[in-house]
């Protein structure tokens, strides 16, 4: 079974949402990433999405674009997320670790090699932004064989037809992107929010995690008062952006976010 | 007849190429283009409709001319140019942006997005919006902002927003992304006219279509002028919709050779080009898998050319199933080779080509020497060198 799938059972028994902060690896330097990753769940983080940079991120906004640019003045590519990983894994045997990308890295490092090096590492769930189910059979085959979860993006315009495509192909969780935009953009409207998710629910059983708008603590309890998870990224590399040239604050900003969203969920 | 070309299937693919590799947000746009793009390619109002743009704004069809001057200096193979330097606003960018905006107001949409490197298809795609009356915003890269400030007047001129892209290289496939972005956000109203063969099904497959225009009248003209097919086709390739356009209609036609001409900028063993074909390997990026500039992270590498409108670390993926089938054989020509195609053009034919197309010309004369005299050779001249006579003269170190 999955980590995935046992952070969520498990939370489900609890009555809790899972809170599920995104930093880009490597940003603002690769000895932030690892250390940073176990500070999040100290602080409350029950999954740990891991941004892979990537040199032409289209659906992101600019502030993961500029935490991509800053990470690969260290080259730091997708073989080094990796290591990562599995340097985190020699401390933290449960929390699930998603690796968040897009394709190409995958592509050029071969489905096959990337799969065994995913499970070597120990990652648990693989979402790539510009790999739509139609495309994805070979690679989650690949993954699922290695007990990894291809996890799916969903969009407000998305068909309940799509929803379906998504649950029968995905795996662990389903992303729901709740505006139409790059990240970090714009407001979530909530009331939109909840009855995207009732037709979500009709259509899957898995768990579904919101992203894209949460910003702050009672964004976050909101959303998690509807969905099963709440995703937290550019607010959370805001801070480092904000404190570049102390690194250390911007660790101890991110810990109070997380902690402050924490609070507020389970309140 | 079951081996005629047929390409893609109906999900995009030439291959293992092509296909839709987007968010999914796009998807359902994508979706609604594809679905209008099939149905009005049926449809006989649209094509009329089409046909009388192309014939009467664009002003096709775009003469086929016999560069015997220049035949005759190189000594080998007759050498034919198809004119697409003639068409309005200078290159064979408009056949595609004119046939992308009757869709566009076919599909009621009111806002037109495009991506531009050397400018061409900006021009294009503005002045195309200016005669429907639709918005249009047009993305470029900084470094293209600068380096081809002429046609961002231009694009200003005919009523286009110019927002220059700060991000990555700041140039072309930066310009790409840029525009993607402001899709996703504004996917309701907007349609993004992309200027080349690459991009999401059905983008390689409708591009095409609608440059096919070039090939089909060379080869009819061929015919008239000279009696026969031609021997090769000669294009330039950078996202690859001017060489894509000539050599469609030719695939089925075995005798004739078919070459496309990447941008090696300071020579492929530099590293400073823009040859995925030559010297790249297969990826995806801009969501369709081709041969792509990569590093072994997956990390897209900056390309180096003479001219933006090479500049783009992909192609079209089409190409890139005729390079491993074979059926079209892929070279490249350094900057200095395509200033002497630049030069030969202009002084022997008083033609200034495009610097795009300077490369198809210096490859011309490298290929034609090789074939007899009562060989035909077409080269694709696809746009005119007016754009360029900044840089050119900025290399040569006058001040205009």
């Amino acid at each position: 079974m999955s980590r995935l799938k046992i952070r969520f059972d498990e939370l489900a028994k609890k009555g809790r949402k899972a809170l599920i902060p995104f930093i880009t690896a490597g940003d603002p330097n690769p000895e932030f990433t690892v250390p940073m990753m176990h500070e999040m769940v100290n602080a409350g983080a029950d999954i740990i999405e891991l941004g892979v940079p990537f040199s032409d991120p289209m659906a992101d906004g600019p502030v993961i674009q500029r935490a991509s640019e800053r990470a690969l003045e260290y080259h730091v590519g997708l073989r080094k997320v990796l290591s990562f990983v599995a340097e985190f894994r020699k401390t933290d045997q449960q929390t699930p670790v998603v690796l968040m990308g897009y394709l190409n890295p995958i592509e050029i490092m071969g489905y096959e090699e990337f799969a065994n090096a995913a499970q070597r590492a120990e990652v648990d769930g693989v979402l790539t932004v510009d790999l739509p189910p139609e495309e994805a059979e070979e690679c989650v085959a690949l993954l699922r064989a290695r007990d990894i979860d291809q996890i799916f993006l969903l969009a407000p315009n998305s068909s309940s037809e799509r929803i379906r495509k998504m649950d029968s192909v995905g795996s662990g969780y389903l992303y729901y992107v709740s505006i139409k935009g790059v990240t970090g953009a714009g407001h979530l409207n909530t009331a939109d929010v909840e009855q995207k998710l009732t037709q979500i629910r009709e259509n899957t059983q898995l768990p579904v995690g919101v992203g894209f708008g949460v910003k702050d603590a009672e964004t976050a309890k909101t959303i998690a008062n509807l969905a099963d998870g709440v995703v937290v990224g550019s607010a959370f590399i805001s801070k480092i952006e904000k404190n570049l040239d102390n690194p250390e604050q911007a660790k101890i900003e991110m810990i109070e976010l997380i902690k402050s969203m924490r609070q507020a969920m389970d309140s | 007849m079951t081996d005629m070309y047929n390409m893609p299937d109906e999900r995009g693919h030439f291959g293992p190429y092509g296909g839709i590799f987007v968010a999914e947000t796009l998807m359902p746009a994508i979706t609604e283009l594809n679905v209008a793009y099939q149905r009005y390619l049926k449809d006989p109002d649209f094509i009329a409709e089409l046909d009388a743009d192309l014939q009467h704004y664009v002003g096709r069809p775009s003469p086929l001319y016999h560069a015997e001057r220049w035949s005759r200096e190189l000594g080998g193979a007759q050498i034919y140019l198809k004119r697409e330097d003639l068409n309005h606003t200078g290159a064979h960018k408009i056949n595609n942006t004119v046939g992308q905006a009757l869709l566009a107001k076919r599909m009621g949409k009111t806002r037109i997005i495009a991506e531009t490197g050397a400018g061409q298809h900006g021009v294009a795609t503005a002045t195309v919006a200016a005669r429907l009356g639709l918005e249009c915003v047009v993305y470029m890269g900084a470094v293209d902002v600068e380096r081809q400030a002429l046609n961002v007047y231009r694009m200003k001129l005919l009523g286009a927003t110019v927002v220059p892209v700060e991000s990555g290289s700041r140039t072309l496939k930066d310009a790409l992304n840029e525009a993607m972005r402001d899709w996703v956000t504004n996917i309701d109203d907007t349609f993004y006219i992309i200027g080349t063969v690459a991009g999401p099904h059905p983008y390689p497959a409708m591009v095409r279509d609608f440059q096919t225009i070039i090939g089909r009248e060379a080869k009819q003209q061929c015919q008239e002028m000279t009696g026969q097919l031609p021997d090769a086709l000669v294009a330039c390739v950078g996202g690859g919709s001017n060489a894509i356009g000539l050599f469609y209609p030719f695939i089925d036609d075995a005798s004739v050779k078919i070459v496309g001409v990447e941008a090696a900028g300071d020579g492929v063993e530099t590293g400073r080009h823009s040859a995925p074909l030559c010297a790249g390997r297969p990826g995806v990026l801009h969501g369709n898998r081709t041969y792509l500039m990569a590093d072994d992270d997956g990390e897209i590498i900056e390309t180096h050319s003479i001219s933006a409108g090479l500049d783009y670390p992909g192609v079209g993926p089409e190409h890139a199933w005729l390079k491993d089938t074979g059926r079209a054989e892929y070279v490249n020509i350094t900057d200095i080779e395509a200033l002497e195609g630049f030069h030969a053009l202009t002084k022997l034919e008083g033609i200034i080509p495009a610097l795009e197309s300077s490369h198809a010309m210096a490859y011309t004369m490298k290929l034609a020497p090789t074939m007899k005299k009562d060989e035909i050779i077409i080269v694709n001249l696809s746009g005119r060198g007016d754009k360029d006579m900044h840089t050119m003269a900025q290399r040569e170190g006058i001040k205009i």
